[in-house]
């Protein structure tokens, strides 16, 4: 019972920590301590979770051993490899590493999503819609990012053009649509087949939505994404009850949606344009 | 236990200031704050955490695994990065004090 308070009194600061320090980072003299501020947020967040192995679910307490000794490795793997990564990148492809990072945080979101589907976890209407709206958008973010890192990094050089291109996206977005409200509307209850499929499709539909934008738009491009994985970090929030991935998530959800429209404006570009005029025939409307 | 309407009003208070924290900052802290708020949502890792402690199958515990991985790089090189983009912003700083 005291571990719940610990851990919420603990969500409690990292919220606060978290605006203050995305405050302070909006302007350039107190920039740099608002980092420091968020970052002591989120390893007091991430050490009170651990409380949570005192009160597993049933189901789960004979893995209980298994599971910490996993979550620690995948810790020191996660963090260790992205700390090294981002202390040795050069300056000038900070960037791309930008949208790889966020695209983990967005594969980390669908994967809370297909936890929760997988194992038929939510069954209430709001809930279940979060869960899978949430994994339609992380998995979107996870892979429209990567090829926007590889684009950036250099390692995919062609700009895909197809005729009629728009439309199959959109027909590609329809289906998913479908997918997911068949989903809710039998209570999470379908075969595994469909909810992998509908996972699939939504990885496939985020490489063809970047695929199409040149080198660059991909700034704007990584700030949609950020904005993307905010929005599916707040709706698994919601799905986990738990407030502080609801409020940072959303949080980050509307301040990267702006962000979005400011670095398009700076540019003199409609965020539309940055995405859609490369669709359909070379040369078109633009 | 949140109630629907009580995720709503945190939905859009949280909104609310993530718009009102960005809306009048400088270009030049553009990709700085994208970065700073893509660090941000690196707090997925504790929603992943959750769900790999509470994992009770084997495709359960592979998935959360990955979900915690992503989610600590998430959190991890937003930090780094972030930090190594706001260094640049300290000699100006020191010129005006």
């Amino acid at each position: 019972m005291n571990s719940a308070l610990i851990i919420d009194a603990a969500y409690f600061l990292a919220a606060f920590l978290f605006i203050f320090g995305l405050k302070r980072m909006s302007s350039p003299i107190t920039a740099p301590t608002g980092i420091r501020w968020a970052g002591l947020g989120m390893v007091v967040a991430v050490l009170a979770s651990f409380l949570y192995t005192l009160d597993v679910e049933p189901d789960a307490r004979p893995h209980l051993t298994t599971n910490v000794t996993l979550a620690i490795i995948a810790l020191v793997l996660g963090f260790g490899w992205a700390w090294w990564s981002g202390k040795k990148v050069a300056m000038t492809a900070m960037p791309q590493m930008v949208a790889l990072y966020n695209g983990m945080g967005g594969g980390a979101a669908a994967a809370i999503a297909a936890i929760e589907l997988f194992g038929h976890k939510s069954h209430v209407g709001v809930g279940l819609a979060l869960a899978v709206l949430g994994g339609l958008i992380g998995s979107i973010s996870l892979s429209g990012s990567l090829i926007a890192w590889g684009k950036l990094d250099g390692r995919i050089n062609k700009t895909l053009r197809l005729t009629g291109l728009q439309a199959i996206n959109g027909t590609l977005l329809l289906v998913l649509v479908a997918l997911g409200a068949y989903v809710v509307y039998m209570h999470g209850a379908v075969p595994a087949g469909i909810l992998a499929l509908f996972f699939a499709l939504a990885l496939f539909y985020g490489v063809m939505m970047t695929m199409p934008i040149g080198g660059a738009d991909m700034p704007v491009v990584i700030s949609l994404y950020n904005a993307f994985t905010g929005l599916a970090v707040g709706f698994e929030g919601y799905v986990l009850n738990n407030p502080a991935l609801m409020i940072a998530g959303m949080v980050v959800g509307s301040a990267g949606t702006l962000l979005t429209l400011l670095m398009a404006k700076a540019m003199n570009r409609s965020v539309s344009n940055v995405l859609f005029s490369n669709f359909g025939a070379a040369g078109g409307e633009g | 236990m949140l109630t629907g309407f009580v995720a709503l009003y945190i939905f859009m208070l949280a909104a609310f200031t993530g718009f009102e924290i960005i809306g009048r900052v400088p270009a030049i802290l553009h990709t700085p704050l994208m970065s700073g708020s893509n660090f941000i949502h690196g707090i997925v890792v504790v929603g992943a955490l959750w769900a790999l402690l509470n994992a009770s199958s084997t495709l359960q515990q592979v998935v959360g695994f990955v979900g915690v991985l992503l989610g600590a790089g998430n959190a991890a090189g937003g930090y780094v990065v972030t930090e190594r983009m706001l260094e640049m912003f300290k000699p100006s700083d020191k010129k005006k004090g």
